[in-house]
């Protein structure tokens, strides 16, 4: 009888989950053509790298917050300034992929055939990037990537459907290169990266160009992204290189750096790298070992423009903390996909019209500078050679030199750029 | 009269899944259907670990190992090799069972923890390869892109239901045969067996393969389903998964498995939609069966005499 019983309790709960499903996909049937404005966001919540995840919801939800959540009514403002700002109703919908891509692609169609969403911002890893393109691209649902930075995105392996508004990660390593070369008069180069896509891409476009211009990259050392004691790498590291270019990012890089002067590597040989390594997301959380780290990025928070300084001051204020590249990401990639709505004004349903609009949005006032995209769909934008000082008790990325516009072909021509292969692990250039 | 009542029961709740799965979809969303198409493809993987876990008794920590090695068969000739469909679907099923008849050979003649330890590492092997033989599987990254061979998800749902019938039906055979039996004794008596004059190293080995041949099936679905193929779909996470959906349905019932499979699958999507802490909802309801129905939930009416 006891079994009877258990029995019929799941059934019950099936027949209660299939009913439930039956009044949902009605509601959504039943939904009116002027509601609010749905927006998908999906980032790491939890999790290995829910640090970054929180500062790119973040930056997000400062900017909708400035703009009262609403937009599209920009038209009718004008025409009638005295009103308040009309237009829709921005409605967002977060989800956590938990950095892994199988997770994000589960969340994604829940977000796309549950809730409805207009368009879709978000992503962290390259990994998630390329599990979402083409499922993206199959719902025709626009999707804005702030920070996914693999290169082959808007290279070899395009996809209509997402817009990417951050960086690829071998753009600021092409003008690093040259710097390092150059500025920095820099022969023999270590490199120690961790060991995935990112890694060997932004390391590839570093040896690429630095090579080129009569440097030698002598070493690639790779460790493991769950990579724990940095002893037997920095061990590795020969005594006669003028440098070390080192990509890590989260409490690898907190760690690397601390052990990179605990082995007395510091007052012997310069740190140079990835502008994750010494991002704001790490940066509070270092001490003296950072000072003097030249890295190169496609922002800073200590960037002195107007725009910048604003959305420090508004950051800080809500966050209480200073905002990392991250945070800058989903800001503009936020004001990025509401100047697409206030250009087709409002008319989100249209998918078609809202991602042309995506793709031809200019915007010369964001915090890291002027941004636009090239033909490719990847922006072209100013990269900064920022070195660790300490300012006020902080420290902070100052920015040295400035590259503008840099676009992710470099100054190479980009049909002969895309018939090399993709950065990998191995690549010699 | 109870014995009838028993078998009626049995009975009715598969049959009563089954006509719900067939009528529901034209009044469902197509979120719904394809949850409930990712019901069907882990029920079938839950169903072919339970052929060895419940059946058996040989506990596997690596069987999303054959799913992911299928998985990966389908997505690395579909997009590399531009290979038909048939090409593709046959390749996955045939690679995934050569898997399982190689590495049974390794595993066969030990039992319980060693099984358990041996399973682990072969399934950790296989995630290294696909985290580490980067110009094949991509890697971190994975394979996405794997070609759609339906339009929409409705037909798909419907070749998805066609498999899993069909897998569920040769699987209730192939465990009520008389081969079936002889599973159930050397999971009961492996000594007693033996003396009875049954070969059991050869009957554990074609279990195991038999089961990695079902696994591949489900493996060949996902990849078709989700157009995505990463290492975590064979990693220790993914494994553990699994064998939670047998533990928590019931081991030795197939049906037990089937229902697991579609509570995790359900709880995992629909509860992460309403709250950030649906990990520990989900720890609390695998504690709480554990606890109150250790031999799993279809399994609470029986005695406690029958060992599972």
């Amino acid at each position: 009888m006891k079994r009877v019983h258990t029995g019929f309790i799941l059934l019950l709960a099936v027949s209660v989950a299939a009913a439930g499903s039956l009044v949902a996909g009605q509601a959504v049937a039943r939904r009116p053509a002027e509601g609010p404005i749905k927006v998908g966001f999906i980032a790491p919540l939890s999790g290995p790298y829910v640090q970054n995840g929180r500062d790119i919801l973040n930056g997000f939800l400062l900017y909708l917050e400035e703009i009262g959540y609403r937009a599209g009514g920009l038209r009718q403002a004008q025409a009638a300034p005295s009103l308040s700002r009309g237009g829709r109703q921005i409605q967002v919908i977060v989800e956590d992929d938990e950095a892994i891509p199988a997770v994000g692609l589960t969340k994604a169609r829940k977000l796309v055939e549950r809730d409805k969403v207009h368009l879709m911002a978000g992503a962290l890893l390259a990994s998630t990037g390329y599990a979402l393109a083409p499922y993206i691209d199959s719902m025709h649902i626009p999707m804005v990537y702030p920070v996914v930075s693999a290169d082959d995105l808007t290279q070899r392996r395009r996809s209509k459907w997402i817009v990417r508004t951050g960086w690829s990660s071998s753009q600021p390593n092409h003008a690093f290169g040259e710097y390092a070369a150059h500025t920095l008069k820099l022969k023999k180069v270590a490199t120690i990266a961790l060991d995935y896509a990112f890694g060997w891409e932004s390391v590839g476009g570093f040896q690429r160009t630095f090579e080129a211009e009569g440097g030698k990259v002598t070493q690639k050392i790779w460790c493991p992204v769950s990579v724990h004691d940095f002893a037997p790498y920095l061990a590795q590291i020969s005594r006669d290189v003028d440098a070390v270019y080192a990509l890590f990012l989260g409490r690898a890089a907190l760690q690397f750096m601390r052990q990179y002067q605990e082995y007395g590597l510091k007052e012997r040989v310069l740190l140079i790298g990835s502008g994750t390594t010494t991002d704001e997301h790490v940066l509070p959380f270092m001490g003296d070992e950072a000072l003097g780290v030249i890295t190169a990025l496609h922002y800073s928070a200590a960037l002195d423009t107007p725009a910048n300084r604003k959305f420090v001051a508004a950051y800080r204020a809500r966050y209480k903390k200073v905002p990392s590249y991250y945070s800058e990401s989903m800001y503009t990639g936020a004001q990025w996909f509401v100047s697409a709505i206030e250009a087709v004004g409002g008319h989100v349903e249209d998918s078609a019209a809202l991602l042309d609009a995506l793709r031809s949005v200019k915007l010369l006032d964001v915090p890291r500078g002027p941004v636009e995209l090239d033909e490719y769909g990847s922006p072209i934008e100013n990269v900064y050679i920022r070195k660790v000082e300490r300012v006020n008790g902080e420290l902070q990325n100052t920015v040295i030199e400035t590259f503008p516009k840099v676009s992710q072909f470099w100054k190479y021509n980009p049909a002969d750029y895309l018939k090399q292969p993709l950065y990998s692990r191995r690549s010699v250039p | 009269m109870a014995e009838f009542r028993k078998i009626a029961w049995k009975t009715s709740v598969p049959v009563l899944a089954l006509v719900l799965l067939i009528a529901g979809p034209p009044f469902l969303s197509s979120y719904w259907i394809g949850l409930l198409t990712q019901i069907m493809i882990f029920a079938i993987l839950a169903m072919s670990l339970d052929i060895l876990l419940g059946y058996t008794g040989l506990p596997s920590f690596g069987h999303a190992g054959f799913f992911g090695v299928a998985a990966y068969t389908v997505a690395v000739l579909s997009t590399a090799y531009h290979a038909s469909f048939w090409t593709c679907v046959v390749s996955g099923i045939i690679i995934g069972t050569l898997l399982g008849a190689a590495f049974g050979l390794l595993v066969s003649h030990v039992r319980d923890v060693y099984f358990l330890m041996i399973t682990l590492a072969l399934g950790m092997v296989l995630w290294g390869l696909s985290y580490r033989w980067i110009t094949v599987t991509g890697g971190d990254n994975g394979i996405s892109g794997i070609p759609r061979v339906m339009t929409g998800p409705i037909p798909f749902y419907f070749v998805t239901l066609l498999t899993f019938i069909a897998c569920s039906a040769l699987m209730t055979l192939f465990v009520s045969s008389p081969f079936g039996f002889t599973l159930k004794g050397i999971r009961e008596n492996e000594s007693r067996m033996k003396s009875l004059g049954v070969n059991t190293w050869l009957h554990c080995y074609l279990s195991y393969v038999i089961s990695g041949a079902f696994a591949s099936v489900a493996g060949v679905m996902w990849a078709y389903y989700n157009g995505f193929v990463g290492p975590t779909y064979l990693d220790l996470t993914a494994s553990s998964e699994v064998f939670l959906m047998v533990t928590l349905g019931g081991p030795g019932t197939l049906v037990g498995p089937a229902l697991g499979a579609g509570a995790i699958v359900l709880l995992k999507n629909v509860i992460s939609a309403y709250t950030q802490r649906w990990l520990m909802i989900l720890g609390a309801i695998y504690i709480m069966t554990i606890l109150g129905a250790p031999q799993g939930l279809w399994n609470l009416g029986r005695g406690s005499r029958s060992r599972v």
